[in-house]
């Protein structure tokens, strides 16, 4: 059942990596890195179990945080054009609405 | 008795999972703009990640393999929000532009139409 | 103090699992991984009713089992929608007013809101959320009062 459920997250991918290279805006692009991340998450510990060696969690945590920080930093990347800006209140789009 | 419960509780927990996570990446590939897909991504990660991992937990028992699947699913579940809320903030200041029925043809795939025109 | 003493046991009882050796040099080493961590929270003075929040641990417990079942509901929903061969989105932009009175109540109450699938918070300006809604229908506002009502609950009597 765990090789089912593998090849259902890797179904799951494939579509969200269709998206990833589709996708019009770069924000697109970033939540479906960000899902993909997430299921990579997921098949990591599905895994652990396929082979019978549930150590493969602590790499799983650790891919759970790395991926958080990823999009939060790629994400800050885009909107300010480097990483070095402290945050702060935004400045909104007076044209959206 | 009790195993072929647990097997079919098993069964049960990680294909709804992965019929949720499968769900949600179609989503992502149908659904008309970035904020629309958000929501099918935030289905991948709240109920597709936490029912195959609570599946996990259930057919591991109880040990230390089911507190680290619970920090993951913890993480996750900390983690995904406020990802989602960065990035929709980030795509409004960014000037993408929400879909509305109004303003395209309903049913409209959209994969080129949304954003990369009207942004 | 008290909730440094918390964070400490929290990181602690999260250390020990996690490496799963015993031994005295193995947990000399996490008692002052621990340790150092704390005393730089402490320093930077983060360690407050907002990143330690132990007060709510009881009443989180209780709010949990409805949010999970909350998330279930809103994701089947989403999901019909997806599935639907002709797709049925009418996405619109809601405003809600929070009744929360800390900012770690409008934390947890817009992260509940993202989290349910269907709503995402997209901005919030004091007690002002902007809420993006993948159908408006959806959003006539009884269950956002009812979550709402709930995260006063859970953040009891505010500041």
């Amino acid at each position: 059942m765990f090789a089912v459920t593998a090849a259902a997250l890797l179904v799951a991918m494939c579509l969200a990596m269709c998206r990833a290279l589709l996708g019009p805006t770069a924000y697109d692009r970033v939540l479906a890195l960000n899902n993909i991340g997430t299921m990579t998450v997921v098949l990591i510990a599905v895994l652990g179990f396929l082979n019978g060696r549930p150590d493969f969690l602590d790499l799983a945590l650790a891919y759970a945080l790395i991926n958080f920080i990823g999009t939060i930093a790629v994400l800050k990347y885009i909107e300010y054009g480097d990483l070095g800006t402290s945050g702060g209140p935004r400045r909104r789009n007076a044209s959206r609405r | 008795m009790m195993a072929q419960v647990l097997s079919v509780l098993v069964w049960a927990l990680l294909l709804s999972g992965a019929f949720f996570l499968v769900t949600g990446a179609l989503g992502m590939v149908r659904l008309p703009d970035v904020f629309t897909r958000m929501h099918a991504a935030g289905m991948a990660d709240t109920m597709g990640a936490g029912l195959i991992l609570v599946g996990l937990c259930v057919h591991s028992g109880v040990n230390l393999v089911t507190l680290r699947l619970l920090l993951v699913l913890a993480f996750l579940w900390f983690t995904s929000p406020i990802a989602t809320h960065a990035l929709a903030k980030a795509a409004l200041s960014g000037g993408a532009e929400p879909y509305t029925l109004a303003g395209g043809d309903e049913g409209e795939r959209g994969t080129e139409a949304e954003g990369g025109g009207m942004s | 103090m008290n909730r440094v003493l918390w964070l400490w046991g929290i990181l602690f009882a999260l250390w020990l699992p996690l490496s799963d050796h015993y031994e005295p040099l193995f947990l000399f080493f996490g008692v002052l991984t621990c340790t150092i961590a704390v005393f730089v929270g402490a320093r930077m003075g983060i360690v407050d009713r907002e990143s330690v929040p132990v007060q709510l641990v009881w009443r989180g417990a209780l709010y949990l089992p409805w949010l999970v079942w909350e998330i279930f509901k809103s994701n089947v929903r989403v999901a019909r929608i997806i599935l639907t061969p002709r797709l049925r989105v009418d996405p619109s932009i809601v405003h809600f007013r929070a009744s929360q009175l800390t900012d770690l109540g409008r934390f947890i109450y817009a992260n509940s809101i993202t989290l349910t699938p269907g709503t995402v918070t997209t901005g919030i300006v004091g007690d002002d959320f902007e809420v993006h809604a993948i159908v408006q229908e959806e959003i006539d506002g009884s269950e956002e009062n009812e979550m709402n009502r709930r995260v006063v609950v859970l953040e009891g009597e505010g500041a």
